[in-house]
Formats: structure tokens, C-alpha cells, sequence
């Protein structure tokens, strides 16, 4: 029999995979960020309306090592950074796995501004040059990248104007089918200042309670990572919680159990930030692959 | 019933009374938002194509199309001729209503063809099939690393990326799933 031609196909793609990781370990190491592993088996995750996490046994997979990690913000680390699996039931397509790896970075006293930076020196340090060509579109990485507000995208972009798409529940489909096909491509572009109802773990700015904190990084205008000034208020952050738990079993979604801990250790928490970025397809872009599915050894198709 | 999760390529749904298939299919979430299923697809009776996008939450009705073992014969200018293997009733379907799947028909292959009470409107191919390589660029001297393909085209028009080592003339198996190269097929 011949070898699993799918496989040996991949080997290169797959050597390049493991030199970017490496790259990025040796980014976070070299600015002083301590790599922390924590269980990928947890009893709770941030309740979430949209994202559904895997039951094992009483607990679940984690869909984000956010809680962990902040827990240990809360007692006092400084810099973190993680590179683990993820788990979110149901997500498959050409630009997302039910299983993927996540890169998460987290700084105490620092805000989202901060997070943007790092960004942008992440990429200029994993490229060769300053630029890098996906999909035949070369895309220009010198610093510093746009920055566009979500309410300037809408106006620009959207056919009904961002009120109208929150009191009609369309955001999330404006922001899909409007908006994200029509941002940059020769510019990596951060799309900042979220709605404050979309951002359940952001701070929101000290002078507008409606806009968090929050931003999206687009890369060739696919979205690579999410990330906000950490909300540090238990009271609030219990809030939140609530409004979305309430909200899916409303829509008849798994009831999540509370984060308990987090929430009690919350109240140690000084000003951070936080992002998680997809390395899967942060790879798409450095090796230039239009699909997940051949930046990972096995999909689960192939298994 | 099927639901959103159930979307995928080449699922056939009942939508305003007849039954379509799913040629194109690709699932998005925007950040923390909702899932989106974003289908293209084919009305089995008018071959129309179209666009539509899902949001979770939604369902759908299966088409049940009758399904009939058949024997692919031949193109000709009316198009592509099936034969029932029982009745030896024969029945066309065009390039239109086949799509891509056209590309996998081999001569004397069985296949099922789907019915719509008494018309034929597709067909349900194999996992895989065996195509010959009619064309592909011989293998460049030198290039020995593994792993590496070039595009090749078979029998049937279709082209892929199959391992460099494959030459003109080999019998090579396909998934029709994925339309990918599996394997050389020994002969």
C-alpha cells in the first residue's frame, strides 16, 4: 500500500507549523512572559450564549484557558502566556476545528492598547520581512496597523446602522456578511471598541459605559484574535454572567454551573488585559493555506 | 429532521416543495457571535443555484429521494445516459443537474440514481472512484522532496493535485467527498 498520501503531503507545511510555534514561545520568553499550562479539564467555563463547550464526565472541556489564567493574574503573576488545546462543540468549517489550538497572553497593568503592540511585534518577529502574501494578496505589516472603531465600521460598511442591528439581534450577521468581507486586506486592521453587550468579560471605557473595551484583529480579513482590558469587578463580572446563562437556557442551551472560584478571586484582580489568538490559523497566514484543515496533522474527518 | 449542525456538502433538503442539494458549504462565527451556515445551493428540479445563509436554530426537512441501482453507459450530445439494471429503462441527466459529480462518472459504473417520483434528478456516487491520468507534467529531476504534487488531469476532465511520482497513464483512486487524490490504484 501506498502511504497516506493526505499525510506525507503535509510534512512541510507541518515542519513550518512547529518552527512558528517555536518562534512564538521564544517571542513570549524573550519579553519576560512566564508559559503556564493549566487543566484543559475544568467544571466551568464563562458562560457564553454562543459558544458551546464539550461535557466530560460532571465537567468540560474548556473552551478558553481565561479563567485559569486570570485566576492567576488575581494572585499576583504578572505576565502570562499559554499555548493549549480548545474545544467548542459544533464549530467546523474552513476556517474552524471543534478542536484547535489557542495562544493566550495576559498583562497585569497594562489595557488593550498595550495588546495591540504586542500584536504587531508577534507577527514582525514570526515574518521574515516587514510584509507577508496570503491568497495572492500581500499584506503589509509595518506597524503601527488601522485602527477601526466598530461603530465607524458599521457606518461605513453595514446596510442598517449599528443601533438598528443591536435592537434586531443582526450584529453578529451584519458583522459576518457586511463588514468583515469589506475590511482591509493589504493591512492587518483592528476592529476595537465592541458594544458593551458584546464583550461579557471587558472592562468598558471609563468614559462611555456602552463601549468596552474589547477589540478583533483581522489579518488578510480573516479574524485572528479577540482580546479587551479585563473587567475586575466581581459584582459586575456576576452580573454578566447571569445575563448570559439566563440567556441560554432561555434559548434552551446547556446550563452552565457557575465559576465559582473565579469569581470570589476576581476581586484581586488589578487593571490587566487579556487576548487569545487562533495558531491554527495564524499558521494559514505564515503558510500561506486557504483552509485549517492543511495546517493540522488530522482533521476530524480524518480520524 | 435536520438541523444546522446537520448542514454539510452534498446534504439534499426539502425547500418550498422540492428537494436541493447543498453544493457549497462553509460554517462562520464573527468574534463571540453567532454561528452562521452559509450554503450554496442547487434546486434539484431547475438546477437554479443560490446562495442562502443559516443561523443556528434552524431546520429543515429532509428530501427523501427514491433511490435507483444504475449503470452509468455513455455521454452523447443529449447528455449523460443511465441504464436500470433491472428494467434496462435508460434515463439522461445533463451536465447541468449533475454539477461536478460528472467528473467521477467512469463507463459501466454502478451508481445510484436519485429519483423524484418518476424523474431522475442526480445521482449518489461511490466513496471513491478510479480515474486515469490523461495529462500531468512528468516528474522534474531533482525534485525529491516528499511530500511535493503538481496538478494532474484525469479521464473525465477533472483536475487535481496528485504526488509528484504520479505519471501520465496511472490508474489513481479519488474521494469523491473531497475530490482528493488517495492512492495509485495497482493494475
Amino acid at each position: 500500500m501506498e502511504p497516506n498520501w493526505q499525510l506525507v503531503r503535509k510534512l512541510s507545511t507541518l515542519k513550518k507549523r512547529a518552527r512558528i510555534i517555536q518562534q512564538i514561545r521564544a517571542f513570549f520568553i524573550a519579553h519576560d512572559f512566564l508559559e503556564i499550562e493549566t487543566p484543559h479539564r475544568i467544571p466551568a467555563n464563562a458562560p457564553e450564549l454562543n459558544i458551546e463547550a464539550i461535557p466530560t464526565d460532571d465537567w468540560f472541556l474548556q473552551t478558553s484557558p481565561e479563567l485559569c489564567m486570570k485566576r492567576l493574574l488575581a494572585a499576583g503573576y504578572d505576565r502570562l502566556f499559554q499555548i493549549c488545546r480548545c474545544w467548542r462543540s459544533g464549530e467546523r468549517g474552513t476556517r474552524h476545528l471543534p478542536e484547535y489550538s489557542m495562544l493566550e497572553w495576559y498583562h497585569r497593568h497594562h489595557d488593550y492598547h498595550r495588546l495591540m503592540d504586542d500584536c504587531e511585534a508577534l507577527f514582525l518577529d514570526i515574518s521574515s520581512g516587514d510584509q507577508l502574501t496570503w491568497h495572492n494578496n500581500i499584506i503589509d505589516l509595518t506597524p503601527p496597523w488601522p485602527r477601526i472603531t466598530v461603530s465607524e465600521a458599521f457606518a461605513q460598511f453595514s446596510s442598517i446602522t449599528l443601533e438598528t442591528a443591536l435592537v434586531t439581534n443582526e450584529f453578529d450577521t451584519i458583522m459576518a456578511l457586511e463588514i468583515e468581507p469589506n475590511l482591509p486586506i493589504d493591512r492587518p486592521t483592528f476592529l476595537i471598541e465592541y458594544p458593551a453587550q458584546h464583550a461579557s468579560l471587558a472592562r468598558t471605557k471609563p468614559s462611555d459605559p456602552l463601549i468596552a473595551e474589547r477589540f478583533e484583529l483581522y489579518v488578510g480579513g480573516m479574524e485572528i484574535a479577540n482580546a479587551f482590558s479585563e473587567l475586575t469587578d466581581p459584582a459586575e463580572q456576576q452580573l454578566r454572567f447571569n445575563q448570559e446563562e439566563t440567556q441560554r437556557r432561555e434559548a434552551g442551551k446547556t446550563p452552565y454551573p457557575p465559576a465559582v472560584a473565579f469569581l470570589k478571586e476576581l476581586d484581586t484582580l488589578d487593571p490587566s488585559c487579556g487576548i487569545a489568538l487562533g495558531v491554527d490559523r495564524l499558521i494559514m497566514l505564515f503558510c500561506d493555506k486557504d483552509v485549517i484543515d492543511d495546517v493540522v496533522s488530522f482533521t476530524p474527518e480524518e480520524l | 429532521m435536520y438541523s444546522c449542525s446537520d448542514l454539510k456538502k452534498g446534504l439534499k433538503l426539502l425547500i418550498d416543495g422540492d428537494p436541493h442539494v447543498i453544493v457549497q458549504y462553509d460554517f462562520t462565527k464573527p468574534g463571540k457571535g453567532q454561528a452562521l451556515y452559509k450554503c450554496k445551493l442547487r434546486n434539484m428540479i431547475t438546477g437554479a443555484l443560490f446562495d442562502r445563509t443559516y443561523r443556528s436554530g434552524e431546520s429543515f426537512s429532509p428530501a427523501s429521494l427514491e433511490e435507483r441501482d444504475m449503470q452509468y453507459l455513455y455521454q452523447d450530445d443529449s447528455g449523460y445516459v443511465f441504464m436500470d439494471k433491472k428494467s434496462y429503462e435508460q434515463v439522461i441527466l445533463t451536465e447541468e443537474t449533475l454539477g461536478d459529480d460528472k467528473y467521477f462518472l467512469v463507463d459501466n459504473m454502478d451508481v445510484e440514481i436519485l429519483m423524484y417520483g418518476e424523474r431522475a434528478i442526480g445521482i449518489s456516487l461511490p466513496i471513491f472512484v478510479n480515474l486515469r491520468v490523461s495529462q500531468s507534467d512528468p516528474w522534474v529531476k531533482g525534485d525529491t522532496a516528499a511530500g511535493n504534487n503538481k496538478p494532474a488531469t484525469v479521464e473525465t476532465g477533472y483536475t487535481l493535485q496528485v504526488p509528484s511520482f504520479v505519471d501520465e497513464g496511472t490508474l489513481i483512486q479519488i474521494d469523491t467527498r473531497t475530490g482528493n487524490y488517495v492512492t495509485r490504484v495497482k493494475e
